[in-house]
């Protein structure tokens, strides 16, 4: 990204945004930037979601050009704010694994069986080094499609479940 | 149309009577795919169903989201009315639209995105029918043509299905050309297991008729045990150059048996399409042809025979006892499988340590990877301490898992020993009883200690076979997995003699796509014999797809290229390519001499001919001015060269083999003038007299060309001179000048 894109949207976070956002009758999502300008279809992006996922907020249009910097969206007018966390959260699909029925073998690919928020799914886990552990006793797991777990603590599993886990971590 | 029974296989079996229920009379069923989340983003299983007139969507009646409760939901498919598929991240979203707005909308995971993408794609060809429909696509992920009925990859679909020992079942097929030798391992097996079982045999009469009698102070024939010790070390002798021989068989057996795999799998990577290869897995494609045949040659070399001869020498060890002594025999091998049960359960448990461990110390190492190479980093930033810091942070876990598997592993001997002891104490009771009661000989119990005791010290190795048998049946998984994969060029039947082509190329409605994602759409062009072409456009435009299709790396959707007049499908893949030299843009050179690159698609070369090439691609002299001059080795760990040096050996290399089309992709980086002179020089040598398309990026390229075609998002946009296009201030004049532009940045 060129110098002039990145300081465009750097705009003070702690005065007024210079952008509001809303859903249109086809539900998306419609950005007005301060000259009126209205880009339909827009994105929001966090730009740390694992390690700050609250700060640091792009919205970019369809071809992923950056239109909106939030630096912390709690300074936003709540309307906007609304919109914008809502997106986050419609877009976001992050299950997170609250219990591990089974798991089909010792050696990937394996096909695993779990109980997340989102209700009972089952995926294929391709290779270990799809299980990755993060800060604060979390883990991540990728599966073969790119869907992304999270287990939220490592420690909240029962003996079974954190045997097979033991594994890749 | 599709016929119907096809299309019915995208329905679940559950669904199909339901589904059936909800059509009307004549009605169509014209595609149907499953998504896995409700609008909340919840996993639920729903079905949409797509029939020549309606879209119909069931979720189950239970999902809270769906608005009657019944499950089906039903729209007409108004010429107004259309649906629209797209992803971000791993959820993807279809939506029914409208005139004015949107209708309805479903979710899914990437896992469903082809399925998805096929009902959208049915509907725009049930709305525009065509004569050209796409009849085969190729996969994103690993460049196998998709199924054309569900747009599912079946190579990368492989779920569940992995879980099978079907694989190791396959190398059947690679043992039977090795059936005598197998043959003669078995009868060596079962000749030293026989042999290993006299020994315990020969110490009862020894102890009966010699050692306790003489005790008793009966007078006993020395020759006897002299006999029996003689016999004793025959057997041992025999046992021990049968065991020499079988291990040896084995060994070359497996060492055949894994090196034909090895070879098959290596031949097999070689017909499979470049997309095949891409990205990261060349590492994991190495693994396989290495690693994984030498884990199966492994399995079959030493824990399968190992195991068959435990299991044969318990069947004969069990027949043994058996004729000596029926109650004791029962008695002496009831615990057995007890206790190997115990064994395996400990081990098991015990073995569960080791992964951990395994993991922390792969940890280790990447921190090692990492850093050593970044050096420079570490030290231009000062973050030696923190370095430091995180390499003991893993090393800390490296003992602390260690420390845990020390622990269980310490533990492990000791339990098998109690466990053996147990067993053989078992044996010691019962068959001290029956000494008591005078029903055996202390001759008979001491060879049953032997027996017994000798079960126990292959119990150990038997339990190998449960891990090993997983671990290679895997490979053998993944293995089978490269040699089911369908080349996704396949050569024609009776493929038409091509010779050397005059190099006149005909381009008609060519049609490609990756997956769901069309690239290209309809390309017609007429390449005269001889002419130079440009091929100009943004990057992504579907410049490099059309020259893989011109190589016939894929076959295109629809369309068809014809060399000559005549399709390039109906010849053999190879001798096609032979009618065509490449030079890419990072030229990639092999290890081995100067000469043996030049000469790489024709390797029966002369020294003259090497040298006529070298110097007509301007290579000559610098050849010339390495120390070995043409015998010089480059490539991996060679002599390093320079780009335009790599550049001019590759040119010399396509000017060897001669051939009436080249394909050119024109570097985008700059090199000095100099030398970007000496390979316009070379360039300007190997085009005369051919058909060249030059992917271009020079501005002297394209004024030199005879025509410059422009791609722009996958279609044919403009044709013509520098000049006219210019004139014509379309894509081409647009493109122009931003490089324009880019040029004056850099000089000013």
């Amino acid at each position: 990204m060129t110098p002039v894109d990145s300081a465009k949207p750097a705009t003070d976070p702690a005065s007024t945004p210079m952008f509001s956002l809303h859903y249109d009758g086809w539900g998306r999502l419609v950005l007005t930037d301060a000259s009126g300008l209205m880009h339909v279809g827009v994105e929001t992006v966090r730009s740390f979601p694992l390690s700050d996922p609250n700060r640091g907020i792009a919205v970019c249009d369809s071809s992923g050009r950056e239109l909106a910097w939030v630096e912390d969206p709690a300074l936003l007018p709540d309307n906007v704010r609304l919109c914008l966390e809502d997106d986050l959260a419609r877009r976001e699909f992050v299950p997170l694994v609250l219990r591990i029925v089974s798991v089909s073998a010792s050696t990937e690919p394996s096909e695993w069986d779990v109980e997340t928020d989102r209700g009972r799914t089952r995926f294929r886990l391709k290779s270990e080094d799809d299980v990755r552990r993060l800060s604060g006793d979390r883990a991540m797991i990728t599966d073969a499609n790119g869907v992304r777990y999270l287990i939220p603590n490592l420690r909240g599993f029962n003996s079974a479940a954190a045997r097979i886990l033991e594994r890749y971590l | 149309m599709t016929s119907p029974t096809d299309v019915w296989d995208t329905v679940p079996v559950a669904m199909r009577e339901k589904v059936r229920g909800q059509l009307e009379s004549g009605e169509l069923l014209v595609s149907a795919c499953e998504h896995d989340l409700n609008t909340s983003l919840q996993f639920c299983q729903g079905l949409l169903i797509l029939t020549d007139r309606r879209l119909l969507a069931w979720a189950p009646p239970s999902d809270q989201t769906n608005a009657d409760g019944s499950g089906w939901r039903t729209w007409t498919l108004t010429p107004d009315v259309n649906l629209r598929a797209w992803e971000r991240g791993s959820v993807g979203t279809l939506e029914l639209v409208g005139q004015d707005s949107r209708l309805c909308h479903w979710r899914y995971t990437a896992g469903y995105a082809a399925a998805v993408h096929r009902v959208v794609q049915k509907l725009q060809e049930l709305r525009t029918p065509r004569e050209d429909r796409l009849t085969t696509s190729i996969c994103p992920s690993c460049g196998g043509p998709l199924d054309a009925t569900t747009g599912v990859c079946p190579a990368c679909d492989s779920v569940a299905k992995t879980r099978t020992f079907a694989g190791l079942l396959r190398l059947v097929a690679f043992a039977r050309p090795r059936a005598r030798l197998i043959g003669l391992g078995f009868l060596l097996t079962l000749a030293g297991t026989t042999a290993g079982l006299v020994p315990p045999y020969l110490t009862m009469p020894l102890l009966d008729r010699v050692l306790i009698p003489h005790q008793n102070g009966q007078p006993v024939d020395f020759n006897l045990v002299v006999w029996y010790l003689s016999g004793l070390a025959g057997a041992a002798v025999l046992a021990w150059l049968l065991e020499w021989r079988r291990a040896f068989v084995m060994a070359r057996i497996a060492e055949y048996i894994s090196a034909d795999l090895r070879s098959r799998t290596y031949a097999h990577l070689q017909s499979l399409s470049i997309e095949f290869f891409g990205g990261k897995r060349t590492g994991d494609l190495m693994s396989r042809v290495s690693s994984d045949t030498d884990r199966i040659c492994n399995f079959l070399s030493s824990h399968l025979v190992s195991f068959c001869s435990d299991i044969l020498m318990i069947v004969m060890t069990a027949a043994v006892l058996l004729t000596i002594d029926p109650w004791l025999a029962l008695a002496a091998l009831c615990p057995f499988p007890l206790i190997i049960w115990l064994v395996h359960v400990a081990r098991k448990r015990l073995y569960r340590g080791y992964g951990p461990a395994g993991v922390a110390w792969a940890e280790m190492h990447n921190v090692l990877a990492d850093t050593i190479p970044g050096i420079r980093v570490v030290k231009a930033f000062a973050q030696e301490d923190r370095e430091v810091e995180r390499f003991d942070a893993s090393n800390d876990r490296v003992v602390a898992t260690n420390d845990r598997v020390n622990r269980v592993w310490a533990l492990f001997a000791p339990t098998v020993t109690l466990l053996t002891t147990l067993g053989l104490l078992v044996v010691w009771a019962f068959a001290s009883w029956q000494v008591f009661q005078n029903l055996i000989t202390v001759g008979v119990l001491t060879a049953f200690l032997a027996y017994v005791a000798r079960l126990y010290t292959r119990m150990e190795s038997m339990m190998y076979i449960f891990s090993s048998t997983q671990r290679a049946a895997a490979s053998a998984q993944r293995i089978f997995e490269i040699l089911d994969r369908v080349p996704s060029v396949p050569d024609p039947v009776n493929p038409l003699p091509i010779g050397r082509a005059s190099g006149e190329i005909t381009l008609e409605g060519v049609r490609f796509s990756y997956g769901s994602r069309e690239v290209l759409h309809g390309i017609d062009l007429r390449i005269g014999a001889g002419e130079m072409i440009g091929l100009v456009g943004p990057s992504g435009a579907g410049k490099s797809t059309l020259i893989n299709l011109i190589c016939r790396f894929y076959d295109p959707a629809s369309g068809s290229i014809q060399i000559d007049g005549r399709d390039i499908r109906a010849f053999k893949v190879n001798d096609y390519r032979r009618n065509i030299g490449m030079v890419l843009q990072e030229p990639f050179l092999f290890f081995g001499t100067i000469a043996d690159n030049i000469a790489y698609g024709r390797p029966g070369a002369t020294r003259a001919e090497i040298v006529a090439a070298a110097r007509a691609a301007r290579a000559h002299e610098f050849i010339l001015r390495l120390p070995e001059g043409y015998d010089s080795v480059v490539g991996e760990r060679g002599q390093s060269l320079s780009g335009g040096e790599r550049q001019r050996i590759s040119i010399a290399r396509a000017l060897l083999i001669d051939p009436p089309v080249l394909i050119l992709d024109e570097a985008t980086s700059s090199v000095d003038t100099e030398t970007e002179r000496d390979i316009q020089a070379a360039i300007e040598t190997l085009i005369r007299g051919r058909t060249t398309i030059v992917i271009a990026h020079r501005l002297s390229t394209l004024r030199r060309a005879d025509r410059l075609v422009v791609l722009d998002h996958g279609q044919l946009v403009e044709s013509g001179t520098h000049n006219q296009l210019l004139d014509q201030a379309g894509v081409y004049a647009r493109l122009h000048k931003a490089q324009m532009d880019m040029l004056q940045d850099h000089f000013v």
